[in-house]
């Protein structure tokens, strides 16, 4: 489609080790959730000043 | 004792509903995490998943293959589901790590996994649905698995026909209900408390 | 610990509030979240690779085509040897005692040899075909069974159902064969094997279960790693993500006992089953509804409360 500005219709690269055998674009989604779930514990979550206190 | 059923309907249902507990415009003050947006956000998704859906099913199944926009519409489809279940998880796994079964929470946590399972049902049938050699494929290898259990006997992924109706009717309406569920039940329940947060006196609510 | 829940857990909450803006979350995150879509869908788009016809399987691979109709007459293909819900060809895949696929009966009829081979040749304009067929129709079942049998070691053997020489010991099959395989190349069998139930059908098990029996259809499928063996399950054609939420699914078929067992899919549906049952009570298994006390990412979540409490 002309909208696409990243083509992915080419097969797959595989990361492979041992009998685990994980596509690229999978491995990549299930970091960004790795990630995700450890920014959203790490990263200060931003209050109002005059709660709490 | 009120013996009309409207009444006892009423007296379960909208009078049990406190409008501070359903809207709340406050949260315990401990509620200060990224976290706790990752609720909020699964239903964004979802949200997404079901607009772009609606759109194509107003177009119908084949749609998507012969028009730029179909294909636009079909690729928001896509990746609003793929984010979906990226926001679910990362959800779930700081539901689990915080224990948030607590206090009569369990029901919370079901609903929640049921969620999660229904979703898991909604997009093998859109799999199934594509109309592309993915869909060809998924129906052929799958209908072993369902056929080795005896679901295959009435659940048959060749017949595009009956995963596009589960698809768009049963399985949305599934996972709507469901969610609405949890949702009612997060916000009846109220947000839990710290682990080993500071004891109070007294019985339960 | 205790399981005993405590009152803080139970009780409305008491202690120090704070303005939360539930709606106003809501409504950003739609929005942010239906931007970030849009425009994950705008760069990336989506996977269509086409479906594939009989008719490219005839012309493509006319003799893995030839080879798998021969398989139809002689019984041997995975859908003439399948058992319910197509037919009572085999018993199904069993759990232990239990035979579920076989109870749950033949919803789906469906006879290989006569619906892919016997009933489209019937709309063929080959002059052989009639006779061809007449001879089939009127001979044994271990007549039949020898020809076709016959026929598919020859072609076998050759490499090439086109390199195969005549010989009286094939009966009418390469006949019929042949003719089924114009039916394909021509692209009436599409057609034919959709319509076979009902004229205007939503139903395509006919011609999948005949494109699956085959030997290109399953190549296709092993040149885009979705084979079971290869974590099929989860991945998606081109370079797009899959249904990586199928992992646990998906690794079962890569371990043993389920990876050599004949059984592997009705048992591994009942040890997802089984893990599934483990997920929902999950707040009532020992020593895992213990791991988020052993494993504090909690005093991470709450560490401001923690700290503003002295705990």
């Amino acid at each position: 489609m002309a909208l696409l500005a990243l083509n992915l219709n080419h097969p797959a690269k595989f990361f492979d080790w041992g009998f685990v055998s994980v596509s690229i674009p999978n491995l990549i989604m299930i970091g960004l959730i790795v990630v995700l779930f450890v920014l959203a514990l790490v990263v200060p979550f931003p209050t109002h000043k005059e709660d709490g206190k | 004792m009120a013996t009309m059923w409207t009444t006892r309907v009423r007296r379960a249902t909208i009078e049990k509903i406190d409008p501070q507990d359903a809207l709340p415009d406050n949260q315990p003050s401990y509620v200060a995490s990224w976290i706790y947006v990752f609720g909020v956000l699964t239903l964004a998704a979802l949200a997404v998943i079901i607009g772009s859906g609606l759109i194509l099913t107003v177009r119908g199944a084949s749609w998507w293959h012969t028009s730029g926009v179909g294909h636009y519409v079909n690729s928001v489809h896509l990746w609003a589901v793929e984010l979906f279940f990226v926001f679910m998880v990362v959800h779930l796994w700081g539901k689990f790590w915080m224990a948030a079964w607590r206090g009569r929470r369990f029901a919370t946590w079901v609903t929640g996994t049921f969620c999660f399972l229904s979703s898991l049902a909604t997009a093998f049938t859109g799999y199934l649905i594509q109309g592309d050699f993915d869909s060809q494929w998924i129906a052929t290898q799958a209908k072993d698995g369902l056929n080795s259990v005896g679901i295959g006997s009435f659940m048959n992924t060749l017949n595009s026909g009956q995963a596009l109706l589960l698809h768009v009717a049963l399985l949305p309406l599934g996972v709507g209900l469901i969610v609405v569920w949890h949702v009612i039940l997060v916000r009846k329940n109220g947000v839990v408390p710290p682990l080993d947060a500071k004891e109070i006196a007294g019985g339960a609510a | 610990m205790s399981t005993k829940e405590r009152n803080v857990d139970l009780a409305k909450w008491s202690g120090p509030k704070r303005p939360y803006d539930l709606v106003k979350e809501l409504v950003i995150a739609l929005v942010v979240v239906t931007l970030l879509i849009g425009a994950c869908a705008a760069v990336f788009g989506s996977p269509d690779e086409r479906a594939v016809t009989l008719q490219q399987w005839g012309q493509n691979a006319p003799s893995d085509f030839v080879a798998t109709a021969t398989g139809e007459l002689a019984g041997s293909t995975i859908s003439a040897g399948y058992g319910a819900p197509y037919n009572d060809a085999a018993e199904g895949l069993t759990l232990g005692p239990l035979k579920l696929q076989k109870w749950a009966g033949i919803t789906i009829p469906v006879n290989p040899a006569e619906d892919f081979v016997l009933k489209p040749l019937k709309s063929s304009i080959d002059s052989a075909v009639p006779t061809a067929v007449a001879t089939w129709s009127a001979a044994s079942a271990d007549q039949q069974a020898k020809w076709a049998e016959d026929y598919a070691a020859a072609i076998e053997k050759a490499g090439d159902s086109a390199k195969v020489v005549e010989d009286a010991a094939y009966g009418p099959v390469p006949v019929m064969t042949a003719a089924l395989l114009h039916l394909a190349q021509e692209g009436s069998l599409d057609g034919l094997l959709t319509t076979e139930v009902t004229p205007l059908p939503s139903d395509f098990t006919m011609p999948l279960l005949f494109l699956a029996d085959g030997g290109y259809f399953d190549e296709l499928g092993a040149q885009q790693h979705l084979h079971g063996d290869q974590w099929g399950m989860m991945n998606e054609t081109g370079s797009y993500p899959g249904q990586s939420w199928l992992w646990m699914f998906s690794f079962m078929y890569q371990i043993e006992p389920f990876k050599s067992s004949e059984n592997a899919d009705s048992q591994i549906f009942a040890m997802l089953f089984l893990l599934n049952l483990g997920f929902i009570f999950m707040p009532k298994l020992p020593l895992i509804n213990r791991l988020p006390r052993l494993i504090p990412f909690h005093r991470l979540i709450w560490r401001r409360y923690y700290r503003e409490n002295n705990l």
